[in-house]
């Protein structure tokens, strides 16, 4: 539904998006991941055209964004939930919405029932809404012109769990109903229950992408393990050719357990405890993007010679 | 889970749905000049101030007996008003789209900008008739009064002062739209407008007392000069309509084309 091609967009020297490609089916959330100036919020402007792109194309169910007449019937866009007049009621923010679009005043009330925004509060000024009620008004003006594509730049920000979990509801409901839909977050556990597909970007370009199961499979198999003699077992784990490293009161060795437990048994150590020491996609999501983090995260990284993870190179089979 | 999915169509047909017609751009951008507190104080203080300023006249044509006012005298004293109003309307329309960030959205729902910022330019134009239209009700009303008072009301009327009037505003509104284009910032563009409306005219003025080569010279690019005789509409000679239209290529049009090009192509943030 959402075709990305070669898109680039650079200030200057400063590569903002760097030759980012990717595509959203109907019918499933893609997420889109990433750590703060990654290029998210850039891509999703140059969809729909607010920000011209240096190089490369973006195009929305066959078309260019500027060519779809009355965009807001097809395509729904929530890229700032601020970037409203303070001074402007909720409520009046989505009948301009309306009318713009050519909708019956009725919508607005349904919308603004959609997303549990009580009569009072839609008479209030956008300025008095906290942040996670402007996300829901945010998300009923995309919705309002009953789009098929949804274009969301961190809609969970600001949303209280209870929030984040209704957003997930609604969210999965219009996939499922056949729409397309792309939400961009710098959290992972926001989007990793409720995305189909997954797409990770750091420095302006894409570091992984895939459904869950594809992106952990590209994980480097490891092990914890505890022993009664760990320096031993570390001596013959190296010999065997394994990347062995401390992690708490035992090792961390790069490898599937059964391997551990073969050289624990030539070598005659007994073994206190062993399993895997995989650690899901949050990991795998700092990894992939730790050159573009601006701090490092304590403790996200638990052995020093681990490996950089191979950036999942399956781009030709998720379109 | 994608091979049990349905299959949803990839591409969008757009072959049923028709594009934003310009009159309901007008009508959205209308009720966006008003729906704000600045928008609707700016337009209500427009009203009062000339309703204020028109009965002031009233109780002077009432209380002095030589001031001998007629209904075109009423019109004169809103254009004073006005032209100090309008042009901030016509900043607003277009800076209160980025002081405020709401132009993502507006060009996220028309990405075609220039019918926006056409939209916005009909809006201008209707609000400064509409100011026209009331400062000449409320001058009737006055007139009247003063009529009942007086015993006697004069009803002169110049037809070319009241379209004089509407170009003069229109122009001076057309302006601070033109400026707030290119300055895409409220108070930036207000201080411009009042600075090439009062101290520019001032500075050719003095100059070209000290300079006899630079007076003719000045004529051309003093915009204020040149559309005076627009006010009564005696635009005559060849060269007072070059003057018109050299000075406002200055003052007006390379503004209104800087800008208009700025916010077609400008990166909306």
């Amino acid at each position: 539904m959402i075709k990305v091609e070669g898109l680039t967009r650079t200030y200057g020297a400063f590569t903002a998006v760097d030759d980012v490609s990717f595509e959203c089916q109907p019918g499933r959330v893609t997420g889109f991941l990433g750590p703060n100036g990654a290029g998210k919020t850039t891509t999703m402007r140059i969809m729909v055209g607010l920000t011209p792109p240096s190089r490369g194309s973006v195009t929305i169910g066959g078309h260019r964004y500027a060519d779809i007449p009355n965009p807001g019937r097809h395509v729904g866009v929530l890229l700032d939930a601020s970037a409203q007049h303070g001074g402007r009621t909720g409520r009046e923010i989505l009948t301009l919405g309306a009318r713009t679009m050519g909708l019956p005043m009725s919508r607005v009330d349904e919308m603004l029932e959609l997303v549990s925004l009580t009569p009072a509060e839609s008479k209030r000024r956008l300025r008095n809404y906290s942040l996670g009620m402007k996300q829901r008004l945010g998300i009923a003006h995309a919705l309002l012109g009953d789009p098929s594509v949804l274009i969301l730049d961190e809609p969970a920000n600001g949303l209280d769990p209870a929030g984040i979990r209704w957003m997930r509801g609604l969210l999965k409901g219009y996939a499922d109903r056949g729409g397309a839909v792309l939400l961009s977050s710098h959290l992972l556990h926001e989007v990793e229950l409720i995305a189909d597909e997954m797409i990770l970007i750091g420095n302006g370009r894409i570091v992984a992408q895939g459904d869950k199961q594809t992106l952990l499979r590209e994980e480097k198999p490891s092990s914890l393990v505890t022993s009664l003699d760990n320096g031993r077992l570390g001596e013959a784990l190296t010999q065997a050719g394994f990347g062995v490293s401390r992690a708490g009161e035992g090792l961390r060795v790069e490898c599937p357990p059964v391997e551990v437990g073969r050289v624990a048994l030539q070598a005659g150590v007994v073994l206190v405890d062993l399993r895997t020491g995989s650690r899901g996609l949050e990991d795998l999501f700092l990894q992939l993007t730790a050159d573009t983090q601006r701090e490092q995260a304590p403790g996200a990284q638990p052995a020093p010679p681990t490996q950089p993870m191979q950036p999942v190179q399956n781009q030709g089979a998720a379109r | 889970m994608s091979a049990t999915a349905p299959v949803a169509p990839r591409t969008i047909d757009i072959s049923n749905t028709a594009p934003i017609p310009f009159t309901r751009l007008i009508g959205v951008e209308f009720r966006k000049s008003y729906d704000t507190r600045a928008g609707f104080w700016l337009l209500a203080t427009i009203g009062i101030l000339v309703t204020l300023a028109e009965t002031i006249v009233t109780i002077v044509g009432i209380t002095q007996d030589d001031a001998d006012l007629n209904f075109g005298n009423f019109v004169q004293v809103a254009a004073f008003l006005t032209a100090v109003l309008l042009p901030v309307l016509g900043i607003l329309l277009v800076t209160g789209e980025w002081g405020q960030r709401t132009a993502m959205v507006t060009f996220s729902l028309e990405p075609r900008r220039s019918r926006v910022i056409g939209a916005k330019y009909v809006v201008g134009l209707v609000l400064t008739l509409v100011t026209a239209l009331v400062a000449v009700v409320v001058g009737a009303v006055c007139n009247a009064v003063l009529g009942l008072a007086t015993g006697g009301a004069d009803w002169t009327f110049g037809w070319s002062i009241f379209i004089g009037f509407l170009l003069l505003q229109s122009i001076a509104m057309t302006t601070g739209f033109a400026l707030a284009a290119l300055l895409l910032n409220t108070p930036a563009a207000i201080v411009v407008f009042f600075a090439l409306t009062y101290v520019v005219p001032t500075i050719l003025a003095i100059a070209s007392v000290f300079l006899d080569w630079f007076e003719d010279f000045s004529h051309y690019i003093d915009f204020q000069r040149a559309q005076q005789p627009l006010a009564d509409l005696s635009l005559n000679t060849g060269s007072e309509w070059a003057q018109l239209l050299v000075s406002g290529a200055i003052w007006l049009g390379i503004p209104l084309v800087l800008g208009l090009r700025r916010i077609l192509s400008a990166e909306v943030k």
